[in-house]
């Protein structure tokens, strides 16, 4: 493939990656970036679908809402978001090592942003798990007894503040939002770690690095708006009423 | 001039040897294509392909409702033939309708490049559409969808055990193509205009395309999301639409209609850009008003935003919301009055011929302004509680999108079919053709608007005696109506080989598809063109003819 | 907007540094110890508000310096600008509903 771009930018001179219905090289990025951030957009109207839907149900169930966010491990999600935060850091570290050619640099900033991605998706599981042993799952299994009779701690009192029974069911909705947002958005990390190592084996081939990177600023700007995403979800979802 | 037609001397001319559709030969060349034009073709087979089938389950409909009595089928029946009507024509034909063909074809000429900004996303868009198009149809073959097109919730969540779920997810898959058909005419239209091409040099025809692309872009994602939740109450059984677990099943139809709303406007706006297009050829004069068109087709699109539960005044929305969208609605019309205003005062002392792209553009002018008016009749909340869910809206929605939409898709197609393929189609016969569509959607629809007035309600099998009269009326004119559209199926898959040879610029139109041979170049120009010239100028297009630059091909 | 391709903007060959992402990810960090620790006060209504702007500032840092924004062309402010805005009338207009449905009979 190397070999046949040389010559076919031997034949007529243009980079080698410069495709003909394009003008110039500035012209193909931007109508990219461009693209890019369309694409995105109709992210923001997928997950506004969501957020619209527990701005409804929150206003409307809020005690079943802060009971179900009571549930939730504050330090897992505070952990969860640190590491998000900083695989943005390391991408955005990538971006500018495929900028500056640094071509070690960027598989190094790729592997982290795996690492860190993959991690956050490991706590999602324990969580996930735990809600299910919990019942907390909607559907079938799901059981709003702990709500209506919370767990007792050491002391014998209620962990939390008991629900009336016709607002604990409502912890439904709130854990079916839950698993809906958080379950879209695990769905986004996961197709982007995939195409991580996919970047991962061709930044190694130092094919990002020779001053068409394009795709690795692309790919940067989806992994922020899934970053972006989850800066929402935590206080939505694990900071209702913690005081 | 006593004709507009302008072809070539027919014993010496030939279609131009090379063009995108000798280029290369095999089914591999179409089917791995990057070039816009051949997806163009993919495209207007499929969507004829999709359109029959809508077609023949409108047949039912209307076959079924020749009697009073629920005997042709069962009533379940008849729910899912009507469900499958509506969402074939509405995903797989009305909305990639002139997008997909017209729109792939024309937007990078009409801008002076070589292609659309992502070709390979162009191809894509075309295999979602085919994997939507034909999942849709395996779900209809192994049980259908009786739900409506509408999906409406708890309906669809809980009370139906058809394939709503298959349905979904083609729907869903065809948004997709949708979203990156949008997506690249945006960045087309932005970032490739060839050297002197400014937005108000652009054919009126880009502007309502590039309109109707932000709606895509913007709406798709949130009926997707809908859908997603529908397949997820359905399956796992979460709570977000089930009044039982408290959740609020009128949710779905702010999140469905949110799209399905700005969805008509997708469907509508590029029809309008073809009108605007013929229009002007067929009265050889601009546009008149050519900056309020042009940013009334942005208006429609940011104002139908805001308009979405007028789909709702029955269904349990606050009164205070019922009247905000209902004034909203009434701001929504405007911009659609003004161009048809324009239209009119562009045919005003302008030299009127009536080729077949003109009488179906008379067409559009004529039967979108009864189905627009209809729809004020339903944007106001009071009347809307008596007309909504009767035949008057059943009507309503097809003279916008049958007597207004389709005939604009005929209107194009008729148009650019020289450009797209060389040949002219024979005129006697399709002017023929479009008079029979017209007579046959007046029979077909008109009847419905007082079928509704009357009280017949929509999607129901069976119907008191006394509709029966108008429901023959209609199915009588629903079978003229198929002949009008048969035939030019017929007579232009015949013009590919005995059609006349139609040259470079057979109308003698304006713009830059016109300046390029008949059918075009897989690049399009053989140099990017520098424009000088302003939009419609046809005092220009004299100028160039008096200096008859030939073109090789 | 006559532009040709002569006169594409400088900006695509600005590069962000280091130095701007680390201070970006220390703001980060920042706000949602913030957030955390302003969710265990009781502030009554204002809670949800503080944890949405600070959820908001936290974005618009990410849009404006990690995704290369304050560095992009006005369409692209434009772009992300008219994302967020249909956005806001989604959920505004669908919540205006929801919120007058109990005001009352008329």
């Amino acid at each position: 493939m190397d070999s046949h771009a040389t010559a076919h930018s031997e034949a007529h001179e243009h980079p080698a990656h410069l495709r003909h219905h394009f003008m110039d090289a500035a012209q193909q990025k931007e109508s990219a970036t461009f693209g890019m951030w369309l694409f995105l957009l109709t992210e923001i109207m997928f997950f506004g679908g969501l957020f619209t839907a527990y701005l409804v149900y929150r206003n409307w169930y809020y005690p079943a809402f802060v009971a179900g966010s009571h549930t939730l491990d504050i330090k897992l999600g505070m952990f969860n978001t640190l590491l998000l935060i900083t695989s943005s850091f390391t991408m955005a570290m990538g971006v500018w090592c495929s900028e500056t050619r640094r071509k070690s640099g960027l598989v190094w900033s790729l592997i982290a942003t795996i690492i860190l991605g993959i991690g956050f998706l490991g706590i999602k599981t324990i969580e996930y798990k735990e809600k299910f042993e919990l019942h907390h799952v909607p559907g079938t299994s799901f059981s709003a007894a702990s709500f209506v009779n919370p767990p007792l701690d050491a002391q014998g009192k209620p962990k939390d503040t008991p629900l009336a029974p016709d607002m604990a069911i409502h912890t439904e909705v709130y854990f079916s939002l839950y698993f809906a947002m958080t379950g879209m958005h695990a769905v986004h990390m996961i197709l982007g770690i995939g195409i991580l190592f996919a970047l991962l084996y061709k930044s190694a081939k130092g094919q990002y690095t020779t001053g068409h990177n394009t795709t690795i600023e692309l790919f940067g700007l989806y992994w922020h708006f899934v970053d972006i995403v989850w800066i929402f979800l935590f206080p939505l979802l694990y900071l209702i009423s913690r005081h | 001039m006593s004709t507009n037609v302008l072809l070539p001397d027919q014993t010496t001319a030939r279609v131009p040897k090379q063009n995108y559709i000798t280029k290369e030969n095999g089914l591999m060349s179409w089917l791995l294509t990057g070039d816009h034009k051949r997806i163009a073709i993919l495209y207007l087979i499929s969507l004829t392909f999709f359109f029959f089938i809508g077609g023949a389950l409108a047949a039912l409909i209307r076959l079924e409702l020749l009697t009073p009595q629920s005997d042709l089928m069962a009533s379940d029946t008849y729910n899912k033939v009507f469900t499958m009507h509506g969402i074939v024509m509405i995903f797989f034909f009305l909305v990639p309708s002139v997008p997909a063909t017209l729109g792939n074809f024309l937007i990078p000429i009409m801008v002076g490049a070589r292609d659309l900004a992502f070709p390979k996303i162009n191809l894509l868009s075309w295999y979602l559409y085919m994997a939507g198009g034909l999942l849709a149809l395996y779900a209809m073959i192994t049980g259908g969808v009786d739900t409506g097109w509408t999906f409406t919730t708890p309906l669809s969540t809980h009370y139906v055990n058809t394939n709503v779920v298959t349905t979904g997810l083609a729907a869903f898959i065809a948004g997709f193509s949708s979203i990156f058909t949008g997506l690249n005419f945006i960045v087309t239209i932005h970032r490739m205009r060839a050297p002197g091409m400014t937005w108000f040099k652009l054919p009126l025809f880009c502007w309502a395309n590039y309109a109707a692309a932000v709606l895509m872009v913007l709406g798709t994602p949130v009926v997707a999301i809908a859908i997603v939740l529908v397949a997820l109450e359905r399956t796992i059984g979460i709570g977000v639409f089930d009044p039982t677990k408290g959740g609020d099943p009128l949710l779905f139809q702010h999140l469905f209609w949110f799209y399905s709303h700005p969805a008509v406007y997708i469907m509508i706006l590029p029809g309008m850009g073809v009108v605007s297009e013929v229009i002007s050829t067929f009265a050889r004069k601009r546009v008149f008003g050519y900056s309020a068109v042009a940013f009334s087709s942005v208006a429609i699109a940011v104002f139908g935003f805001f308009v979405w539960a007028h789909h709702m005044f029955i269904m349990g929305i606050s009164n205070y919301a019922a009247l905000v969208f209902s004034l909203l609605t009434m701001l929504v019309a405007v911009p659609s009055a003004i161009k048809i205003f324009n239209w009119t005062f562009t045919l005003y002392k302008g030299s009127i011929t009536f080729e077949t792209p003109m009488l179906y553009a008379f067409g559009f002018m004529g039967l979108f302004t009864i189905g627009g008016l209809t729809g004020v009749f339903l944007g106001v909340s009071g009347t809307d509680i008596h007309l909504t869910e009767t035949y008057f809206i059943v009507a309503h929605f097809h003279f916008v999108m049958v007597g207004g939409m389709l005939m604009a898709f005929l209107s194009g197609i008729h148009f650019w079919w020289p450009k797209m393929t060389g040949r002219m189609y024979p005129e006697k016969l399709s002017q023929l053709a479009a008079v029979v569509t017209f007579i046959g959607f007046n029979f077909t629809f008109f009847p419905q608007f007082l079928l509704g007035m009357l009280g017949m309600p929509r999607r129901y099998a069976s119907y008191p005696p006394e509709f029966q009269v108008l429901n023959v009326f209609s199915t009588a004119g629903a079978s003229i109506l198929g002949v009008g559209y048969l035939l030019p199926v017929l007579y232009l898959i015949w013009s590919l080989k005995y059609g006349q040879v139609a040259g470079d610029n057979p109308w003698q139109a304006t713009g830059l598809e016109w300046q390029i041979q008949s059918p075009p170049l897989t690049e399009n120009f053989t140099e990017i063109p520098v424009v000088t010239q302003d939009v419609y100028d046809y005092e220009w297009l004299e100028r160039q003819k008096e200096h008859e630059v030939t073109h090789v091909g | 907007m006559s532009e040709t391709h002569a006169t594409h903007e400088a900006h695509e060959e600005h590069i962000v540094s280091p130095k701007v992402y680390a201070l970006i990810f220390l703001a980060l960090l920042v706000g949602t110890a913030i957030t955390v620790g302003a969710s265990y006060i009781d502030m009554g209504p204002w809670n949800p508000v503080i944890a949405l702007a600070i959820a908001v500032t936290k974005a618009t840092l990410v849009v404006l310096y990690f995704m290369h924004v304050k560095y992009s062309s006005k369409l692209m402010k434009l772009t992300v600008l008219s994302g967020v805005f249909t956005f806001l009338i989604l959920v505004g207009m669908s919540l205006s509903d929801y919120i007058s449905r109990a005001w009352g009979q008329w």
